[in-house]
């Protein structure tokens, strides 16, 4: 039998296909019927327009490739971060923010944590607060404006993949930016991290 | 999961296991042992030898273990396991431990009022890793504070000295508001009230005529928080003007720009991030600092 699998490389694709999907069937499908994972969690909301738009800059800048947002259930993590990360807050996150990575700290419950004033100290020049900080200062952030033109179609977009946006959301999601930069949106994404489960563990 | 969920995965993982077992019962004896294969490449040829015995017996042991594995651990389906392991559940095992541990000493440190710990050797070291972890990134390490954040090794308080304020200051956090008076104020009138400012702490470079106009618009806007005398007022944690030290810098221009566009300072609220007991301890280092 080895012997016809390795001479017909079809075959063997087609039994090497079977094999993985039944792999990923089992760890997957049983995820997706399961209501911790995907129903959100009491008092979650959707991110605002400006919270959105400071969440692009997040990921635009690569934030999560050195910040993680997953506090694992392991006492020395919820000791220093908090509640460990459940599903259900992150139902509306598309994509997921987890990152694998913890060159900086852990960010799933950086919101609240430090006032708005020091982020703008610290995203401006982060050895000013932290000197032994090796993040990269992001000053840019401060001059540039939010594209706000772009928001009603980011909420929309969003709404197709199932976050409850209203058509009032959407309608209104270019208001009142004017005179918001990047670094503002940027802090206000950070500021609602984590916010909704308030117990320390 | 649902049942219907739950068999699939528990069937799945169950045949995989077999599908294992039955692929190294084939391979453990091959028709022609001891010649080759036939293929020749290059003139390399290869044996037709079953797996080498280590091998094949590595691989039972894989499969035993795993049957053992998943009668232990949570693993087929809704099946909790012999062991009920439960990540949260080990979670929750480990804080009882630490809490079983540190619990007494935190107990025994809550007893003492806070300016009492502050003498203590012992709850200052563990005050001063909390510190390190959750306070420096904003006072510094050495406690010494920088542009915006009060320096603690001073003996300037903005909202009280007392321990228990100390405490009530870092589980609730603090804000301050200090209110823009450009839209009040006009510009002159802004000139003269810094210049007024700047004189209570008796500064050398100070326009004595400006400083004298100031001193009304100083009594009416700025006194029901600084007080008239500009002592300050911890209530409202309204800063001492007249000791020369300053939270926003010191230069005319830093003044003018406070008094014109207010100054929000925002201590964040610790009370969910280390829990009472702990910022007992951290309180006292603070106190500590400051002595």
């Amino acid at each position: 039998m080895n012997d016809f699998i390795e001479k017909n490389i079809g075959v063997m694709m087609l039994l090497i296909l079977i094999a993985v999907s039944f792999g990923g069937m089992v760890e997957i499908i049983p995820l997706m019927t399961q209501k911790v994972v995907t129903q959100p969690i009491e008092g979650l909301k959707p991110l605002t327009p400006l919270q959105l738009a400071g969440r692009d800059v997040y990921i635009r800048e690569g934030c999560y490739v050195c910040h993680s947002q997953m506090i694992r259930p392991l006492r020395s993590e919820v000791e220093r971060y908090g509640h460990y990360t459940v599903a259900g807050e992150l139902v509306y996150d598309h994509p997921f923010q987890f990152g694998s990575k913890r060159t900086g700290p852990d960010l799933a419950r950086v919101g609240g944590l430090y006032s708005d004033d020091w982020h703008r100290a610290h995203l401006f020049d982060p050895r000013s607060v932290v000197p032994e900080s090796n993040m990269p200062a992001f000053s840019w952030l401060f001059d540039t404006p939010v594209d706000a033109e772009i928001l009603p179609a980011k909420l929309s977009a969003l709404r197709t993949v199932g976050v409850p946006y209203t058509d009032e959301d959407i309608a209104n999601a270019a208001k009142g930016l004017d005179d918001k930069t990047e670094a503002d949106a940027l802090i206000a994404y950070l500021q609602q991290l984590g916010t909704v489960i308030k117990e320390r563990r | 999961m649902s049942s219907a969920v739950s068999w699939f995965v528990t069937i799945a993982t169950l045949v995989s296991l077999l599908v294992f077992f039955l692929i190294l019962q084939l391979n453990k004896s091959v028709s022609r042992p001891g010649q080759t294969t036939g293929h020749d490449y290059d003139g390399i040829q290869e044996y037709d030898n079953p797996l080498p015995a280590w091998w094949y017996w590595g691989f039972m042991f894989t499969i035993v273990f795993g049957i053992g594995y998943l009668i232990y651990y949570p693993g087929l389906g809704n099946y909790k396991g012999v062991s009920g392991w439960t990540q949260v559940g080990q979670l929750e095992a480990d804080q009882k431990e630490a809490d079983d541990k540190y619990g007494p000493i935190f107990a025994q440190y809550r007893s003492v009022p806070v300016e009492e710990l502050a003498t203590n050797p012992a709850a200052l070291k563990m005050g001063h890793r909390m510190f390190i972890n959750n306070c420096s990134v904003c006072h510094g390490a050495t406690g010494e504070g920088s542009f915006g954040f009060p320096n603690l090794t001073d003996s300037e308080w903005l909202w009280g000295s007392e321990g228990a304020t100390i405490e009530t200051t870092i589980i609730g956090g603090r804000k301050a508001a200090m209110p823009a008076w450009e839209g009040v104020l006009n510009d002159s009138q802004i000139t003269e009230v810094t210049e007024y400012v700047l004189s209570m702490s008796a500064r050398p470079d100070v326009d004595q005529a400006l400083a004298d106009k100031g001193q009304q618009h100083f009594m009416t806007f700025c006194a029901a928080c600084h007080g008239p005398e500009g002592k300050g007022q911890t209530m409202f944690g309204a800063p001492d003007l007249t000791n020369d030290i300053w939270l926003y810098g010191n230069s005319r221009s830093r003044i003018e720009y406070a008094i014109k566009k207010g100054r929000n300072g925002e201590m964040p609220a610790f009370a969910n991030k280390l829990g009472e007991d702990k910022v007992h301890i951290l309180a006292a280092y603070v106190k500590s600092l400051s002595q």
